[in-house]
């Protein structure tokens, strides 16, 4: 089947500067497809490039196999960060709102918000009924494309794991999903990862993949507090993990250098997707910074 | 107040001979809505504390409460006094129309440092958080995770002994986050006792110990491994939804995890998915949709 939303080969240029360096993309029906990447890696641009609201300077992207539009974007379901929710209306007159606009579409509300909060106005709801409110108001012309920028932010644990449901659901319902994010926990929530550095695509994959065999020191010290100076004094990074410390990028030969006669339990770990992550963001930008 | 529990505390990496501050039964009402409700917390010298939960759980109430801007209605806060403590609200302090370099003095004033030290450290912190090039840019035009850095280092400039933030990670991208964490260990590793809120468990899993909120409850409290082994009953993982289980199962990484309060008897065969060991967010999980059973009619 046909790529919902794909972007092929794309660069886009400000100027002197490359935001998006001769990018792949495509988001198939049926899958979750998660984008990671820190601030300034091009995800944002990407983003628009796809839309259409930002032109490219190279290469194609289309939706629903034509140029992005008007019409093709109607055919997306959108949950901005700031959720994109009107605070002086109630949930109930949002939802009446966007069927209006989309000429089509149902105003039916989640089962889990009763009939009082959905004539509340939704500026003086939690976040948690907020975020159903915008996910349905996202999902309620049956999208064929839905696009997620942090969704279960703010979320308690199981409100998390329920929006969780509703995104996967609708992927198997055959709706594709592009959601972006900061945080692993949501990272692993999606089929596919593509990780963006400085621009460009540096790795692809479930999270499995992207994490590999990868391994990394940690640290237990009797003293915690000591372990992390001898570490940071022999210039390794550190970080706090629990009781103990990690040392990213570093050989246990190094490590027990650096904590000399300490006490301290030193073992390697499986790398997380987060240190992984990492590791390709800062080859990114030295071979970046080399160029 | 000081309460008459207050024990020494010596276990675990940075523990010391010091007292722990913290929250012995704390509640907070505000109107007719329950806040806090009977909530402890033990924010240990040289160790961090994550408190988590959704929007609404109680997080900023308690850490208010820690900080001493709020008072319970009932139970007993142990904090140092204000000038020992650094505290980063929700909204974060930080003057947009000072430089970074000038919101450091201001506090540096406040908190009475001398000028050499103050500066010292600052710019220590600065280089080390990838802020020093940006010091005499207006606090109001940084990008939203220098200004949360810059507010962690204002809060644990004068080495205060508790440090206690409000959210100091959301919004913040993945490479300024290790930032803040950096300046958040660092602290911790001169000895502050550090408590700070969080939506996600990406952040709980870095710390020695963690409190999770529920509508004002303790949901679960301590270190990972002891909220995890106080799971009760047990996890399965299946590739479908199973129907006839729906409010006791979730799914995660495109599977599905079911959660048994007992253990299943002999019968259970392969249509019954496979058992899994629980993490953290497993255990969490649990525990909120046990309170989430508990409470329905």
């Amino acid at each position: 089947m046909s790529a919902l939303a794909a972007a092929a080969k794309v660069t886009k240029r400000f100027g002197q500067f490359t935001a998006v360096h001769e990018v792949d993309l495509e988001v198939a029906p049926g899958e979750i497809v998660g984008l990671l990447g820190a601030n300034g890696a091009g995800k944002t641009t990407l983003i628009r490039m796809l839309l259409g609201l930002v032109s490219t300077s190279e290469g194609e992207v289309t939706l629903f196999g034509d140029p992005p539009s008007r019409r093709t974007r109607s055919r997306i379901g959108y949950v901005p960060q700031g959720l994109g929710l009107y605070d002086d209306l109630s949930p109930e007159e949002n939802m009446e709102f966007t069927a209006a606009i989309f000429r089509s579409g149902s105003t039916r509300l989640p089962e889990s918000i009763g009939p009082s909060q959905a004539r509340e106005l939704v500026g003086a709801l939690p976040l948690g009924v907020q975020r159903q409110v915008a996910f349905a108001q996202a999902l309620s012309h049956n999208p064929e494309l839905l696009m997620l920028d942090e969704p279960t932010s703010g979320v308690g644990p199981l409100g998390r794991a329920r929006l969780w449901e509703t995104i996967g659901d609708a992927a198997e319902a055959g709706a594709g999903v592009l959601v972006t994010t900061h945080y692993m926990e949501e990272a692993q929530e999606c089929g596919r990862l593509v990780i963006m550095a400085d621009g460009r695509v540096v790795a692809e994959g479930t999270a499995a993949q992207i994490v590999g065999s990868g391994q990394v020191v940690l640290v237990e010290a009797e003293s915690w507090a000591a372990a992390f100076g001898a570490l940071e004094q022999a210039g390794l990074q550190v970080a706090l993990a629990g009781r103990g410390l990690r040392v990213p990028g570093a050989e246990v030969a190094q490590v027990l250098r650096a904590l000399g006669d300490l006490p301290a339990n030193v073992r390697l770990v499986p790398a997380t997707l987060e240190e992984r992550f990492f590791e390709l963001t800062e080859q990114a930008s030295a071979s970046g910074a080399a160029a | 107040m000081i309460s008459e529990d207050m024990s020494l505390v010596s276990d675990g990496p940075g523990g010391s001979d010091r007292p722990a501050w913290g929250a012995d039964e704390v509640c907070v009402t505000f109107g007719k809505t329950v806040a806090l409700d009977c909530v402890s917390l033990s924010a240990v010298p040289g160790q961090v504390t994550a408190v988590v939960g959704g929007d609404g759980a109680g997080k900023s109430t308690l850490l208010r409460c820690l900080a001493g801007v709020l008072a319970p209605d009932s139970g007993v806060v142990r904090h140092p006094p204000k000038e020992r403590t650094g505290y980063l609200p929700a909204t974060s302090g930080i003057y947009p129309d000072l430089t970074v370099a000038e919101n450091l003095d201001f506090r540096a004033q406040g908190y009475g440092m001398a000028k050499q030290a103050a500066s010292e450290r600052a710019s220590e912190y600065l280089d080390r958080a990838g802020l020093a090039a940006a010091s005499d840019r207006l606090a109001g035009q940084l990008s939203g995770g220098m200004r949360q850095k810059l507010a962690v280092i204002a809060a644990m400039l004068h080495h205060p002994d508790l440090i206690v933030l409000d959210e100091p990670t959301t919004g913040v991208d993945p490479v300024s986050r290790s930032g803040l964490w950096w300046l958040i260990a660092r602290a911790a590793a001169e000895g502050c006792a550090i408590v700070l809120a969080t939506t996600y468990l990406d952040d709980a899993e870095r710390c020695a110990s963690v409190l999770v909120l529920d509508s004002g409850t303790v949901l679960a409290s301590g270190t990972a491994e002891k909220i995890i082994a106080a799971m009760p009953g047990s996890l399965r993982v299946m590739p479908t939804r199973p129907l006839s289980a729906a409010a006791r199962s979730w799914r995660r990484a495109g599977m599905w995890r079911v959660w048994d309060p007992e253990p299943l008897d002999g019968a259970a065969g392969p249509a019954d998915g496979q058992m899994v060991a629980p993490d953290l967010q497993d255990a969490v999980t649990v525990a909120a949709v046990a309170s989430a059973l508990g409470d329905a009619p």
